[in-house]
């Protein structure tokens, strides 16, 4: 990316490089079809879920399996928000702010009690906690249906295309441009803070949290800020994606889609923002071509049932596993030369003068070797 | 009153059956330093294998068997053909091929059987015996303890009274020092997996039973479940797992008993998180995290 | 097996050996050999290569160049559980002794592989002989026993399997100097009467001479002196130089 804008630097060269980046993607929804750019609404939603998971993964070292509950949160907030909105008299631009607002206020508080927890948890146990948390969003949601309405969701309004371009652009357009824009925000945000001294702390942290924390860096602080910032990141694009639906649902939310989440950020590349938009990319055309190859197969109808769903779920799982054993970085790696791999066992015993030890290796010792 | 013990009994056999599954974990814990989030997956694949051969042959003990034997194979074709060439770096890359795994293994099984419910028989009566005209364990229920204390007790005696008990913890607890005494390290990582993987078929063999049927989500809960056991009682603890199983069995039973079964995944958010803030490592960890 | 036969046994010769860690060499084109029974001390600074080079023995570190050799065997392509079962023994120092094992059980571990049945429990009740302390403590857990008994069991484990060859790392490291004079003692009588070839890693040449053979000198990981051992005792200037005293 450093050879795009070369005469730029730093954070102006980041704000400046996201606005031409949206700008460039909502000028492309005038070459697609109103279908495609519904897909491209939906990658732009992934891609504000996506680029704060693989931040709060790659950069500070925090697996998080339940990315989508924080997604639902901000969906729910949005929802309720609209709907109140509505009931008020209030539509256009200002429903959809309040909405976002509430969104994202719902899913920073959501991501601050996680990160909280997080902070004190090494990384299975915390991967175990967001996984338990996902799984918990279906039960939340009839616990407290009430509000939530339980299995089916909350409804919306629809949110037409404004008067003043309706003969312009047809809606599936709108909800698009609608969906880039604020992904560029959100992502642009988040290349900023990645940048800022914040980021660095962050991968301080990732790389030995003792030894940072040796260092004056309190690393408790930063990884709750580190999941704060990416759960507000998702919560922005469970908004979008609610305005794009018109709905929000635990079917929508499921732990299959979180894990998803995880697929597109691994095989975009831990850690890249750049990454994280072609994994969105990919988690988005993938299962929809998987699906248009299998139609055009004469297939057993009870066979093409089944691999409906689960074909592009173990496509995904066999990507994961290769993508991890094979080219760790990702698809962004591809770009970059590898460097050599140093002799495992040489590395293996690096303290030469320390004694074998019986105690197992610091956790997260050696994480940044693999990371970009 | 009598509900209360009722829910108390089925909470003890449901705990044994989680204590069970937890006790898998903490072994691969101990073999490979890694948590296997993928031991409800493998554990699936051995009960549909056990369903099959119980299909074809009519027999539940053969399909118990097979379904062990299945247990043992997954975890060696895991671990030989996949775990052993995981980048080491992280601790989350166990983690990510894990979940990988767990999306290959679930989606071939929906492929391969479809999402349709296959209700499993029981060997035995699954409806409770009345003592004084109170509910309590049913004979399927006692079959379950009754297998969950021999394993452990057999489990226990492998680990400290045999040799390969001894090399298989001193794997664990000091790689390079028993490589250097001549013992097989790799080889000992191997069969902790295969053991693992086994007692984590058996764990589900005996649970599908009691549910709705077999399906390919149908360990998705047991493993949050047993995760949720390992937490209580440290992944590092044989005994924990043990009380940890009877607590949150208990603890998951009474609340679904009272709160209904929609609630039990927020249960366990509650009970995890409560753990986890309290004690990181879990209530009965043994070694202290390294810090400054 | 007699002393006699088993002295035709043990022959090291290290050639040309060097390693390196990404890049850093740490040991240059080391060479010397080990005759058959020979007690040879590795001196040298900390960070010279002295633990460098008996973990390139024991295979847990990969040499970039050269070659081991184990009575003419090139022990290159074997892994460390297979050198120790060809007879290299390490003894890393007392840490490595397994802490939630007991006594008994490191020292059953170190057994395993060689003996079996009552010929395993005679080999453990030889060691016990030789290390009465261990003795009285054979239930206690690892992470219990002193600095001394540590040391102790560590060689006894490895004394257990009956190795020909047997490579320690700063046995003396954190031990009281009585403890340090009583442990090269046993050190010495064991490998005389197990025909035993011994590569010494010391920093304390003043034991470590006392009961070698011949003395080599590593310096930032180059041989610099190979001599015996009481000219290398005598030899001031060498003392001084590589030594630092």
């Amino acid at each position: 990316m450093s050879r795009l804008l070369p005469s730029l630097r730093g954070i102006p060269r980041t704000i400046v490089l996201g606005a031409v980046l949206t700008v460039f993607a909502i000028g492309a929804t005038f070459l697609l079809d109103p279908y495609r750019n519904f897909q491209l609404a939906t990658v732009a939603a992934y891609f504000c879920a996506t680029a704060g998971l693989t931040l709060l993964i790659g950069r500070s070292g925090q697996l998080s399996l339940g990315h989508a509950a924080l997604m639902a949160a901000g969906g729910y907030g949005y929802a309720l928000t609209a709907n109140a909105m509505t009931d008020a008299g209030v539509t256009g631009i200002p429903r959809f702010l309040a909405g976002m607002l509430a969104a994202v206020v719902v899913s920073a508080a959501l991501g601050w009690l996680l990160g909280l927890a997080a902070a004190r948890l090494r990384g299975p146990y915390l991967a175990g906690v967001t996984l338990t948390l996902v799984i918990a969003v279906p039960a939340v949601a009839s616990v407290f249906s009430g509000v939530l309405r339980g299995d089916q969701g909350v409804q919306i309004a629809y949110d037409g295309v404004p008067p003043v371009l309706e003969r312009l652009i047809a809606v599936e357009q709108w909800q698009a441009w609608v969906a880039i824009l604020v992904a560029g925000v959100v992502v642009t945000a988040l290349a900023v803070f990645a940048r800022g001294p914040v980021g660095l702390r962050m991968r301080a942290v990732r790389d030995d949290e003792t030894a940072a924390r040796l260092n004056g860096v309190r690393s408790g602080r930063v990884k709750v800020t580190a999941f704060t910032v990416s759960s507000v990141a998702a919560g922005a694009g469970g908004a979008v994606l609610c305005f794009a639906t018109q709905s929000v649902s635990p079917g929508a939310y499921t732990l299959a889609f979180s894990l998803l989440l995880v697929v597109a950020v691994v095989l975009g590349g831990l850690g890249s923002i750049g990454g994280a938009a072609l994994g969105s990319a990919l988690i988005v055309l993938l299962p929809w071509l998987l699906a248009a190859g299998t139609a055009a197969l004469p297939l057993p109808v009870e066979l093409a049932q089944r691999l409906s769903g689960n074909l592009s779920i173990l496509v995904f799982g066999v990507l994961l596993i290769g993508v991890m054993l094979v080219r760790p970085g990702g698809l962004v790696s591809l770009r970059r030369r590898r460097p050599s791999r140093s002799s495992g066992t040489a590395t293996a015993a690096a303290p030469a003068e320390q004694p074998a030890t019986t105690a197992s290796p610091p956790a997260a010792a050696a994480a940044g070797a693999r990371h970009p | 009153m009598d509900r209360l013990l009722f829910l108390f009994a089925t909470g003890l056999a449901r705990g044994a059956i989680f204590a069970l599954f937890a006790l898998s974990l903490v072994l691969i814990w101990r073999a490979a330093r890694i948590v296997n989030f993928a031991q409800g997956a493998m554990a699936l694949v051995a009960t549909y294998a056990a369903f099959a051969v119980t299909g074809v042959t009519g027999s539940y003990w053969a399909g118990l068997a097979a379904g062990l034997v299945a247990g043992a194979a997954i975890g060696l074709g895991v671990e030989r053909g996949l775990m052993r060439f995981t980048p080491h770096s992280s601790p989350l890359s166990g983690v990510i091929v894990a979940i990988g795994l767990v999306m290959v293994l679930q989606s071939l099984l929906g492929i391969l059987f479809g999402a349709q419910y296959r209700p499993m028989r029981a060997p035995f009566d699954d409806s409770p015996i009345m003592v004084g005209g109170v509910p309590l364990l049913s004979p399927y229920d006692l079959f379950v303890l009754g297998v969950a204390l021999a394993v452990m007790a057999v489990l226990a005696l492998l680990f400290t009274r045999t040799s390969l008990g001894l090399q298989l913890r001193a794997s664990a607890f000091a790689p390079e020092v028993s490589r250097v005494l001549g013992v097989r390290v790799g080889r000992m990582v191997t069969i902790g997996w295969m053991l693992s993987a086994a007692v984590a078929a058996l764990a589900a063999m005996l649970l599908v039973p009691t549910e709705l049927g077999l399906n390919p989500h149908a360990t998705d809960m047991l493993f949050v479940y047993a995760f949720a056991v390992a937490v209580v009682g440290g992944l590092d603890s044989p005994v924990g797992a043990l009380l940890g199983g009877l607590v949150v069995g208990l603890a998951m039973t009474l609340v679904t008993g009272y709160l209904g079964a929609t609630v039990a995944p927020i249960g366990v958010l509650v009970l995890l998180v409560g753990v986890l803030l309290v004690r990181p490592g879990g209530i009965f960890s043994l070694r202290e995290a390294r810090s400054a | 097996m007699s002393a006699a036969t088993r002295a035709l046994r043990g022959a090291l010769e290290i050639r040309d050996l060097t390693v390196g860690y990404g890049g850093a060499p740490v040991l240059h084109s080391v060479g010397f050999t080990l005759a058959p029974g020979e007690v040879v001390a590795l001196l040298g600074a900390n960070g010279a290569g002295k633990t460098t080079l008996l973990r390139t023995l024991a295979g847990l570190v990969t040499a970039a160049s050269g070659a081991l050799l184990l009575d003419g065997h090139d022990l290159g392509a074997l892994r460390t559980e297979d050198r120790a079962r060809r007879g290299v023994a390490l003894v890393p120092d007392g840490q490595s002794v397994v802490a939630e094992l007991t006594v008994d059980e490191n020292l059953r571990l170190g057994a395993l592989w060689r003996h079996r049945g009552a010929a395993r429990e005679r080999a453990i009740a030889e060691v016990y002989a030789m290390f009465e302390p261990l003795a009285r403590r054979r239930a206690s857990a690892g992470h219990q026993l002193s600095g001394g008994e540590r040391q102790m069991l560590a060689l006894g484990r490895a004394l257990i399997a009956e190795p020909v060859l047997l490579a320690l790392d700063e046995p003396s490291l954190g031990l009281a100097p009585l403890v340090v004079a009583q442990l090269m003692g046993t050190l010495r009588d064991a490998a005389a009467s197990r025909g035993l070839t011994v590569l010494l890693a010391e920093q304390n040449v003043t034991s470590a001479l006392s009961i070698a053979d011949r003395g080599v000198v590593l310096d930032l990981g180059r041989v610099v002196a190979d001599a015996p051992a009481t000219i290398l005792a005598a030899d001031e200037t060498l003392r001084h130089a590589y030594l630092g005293f």
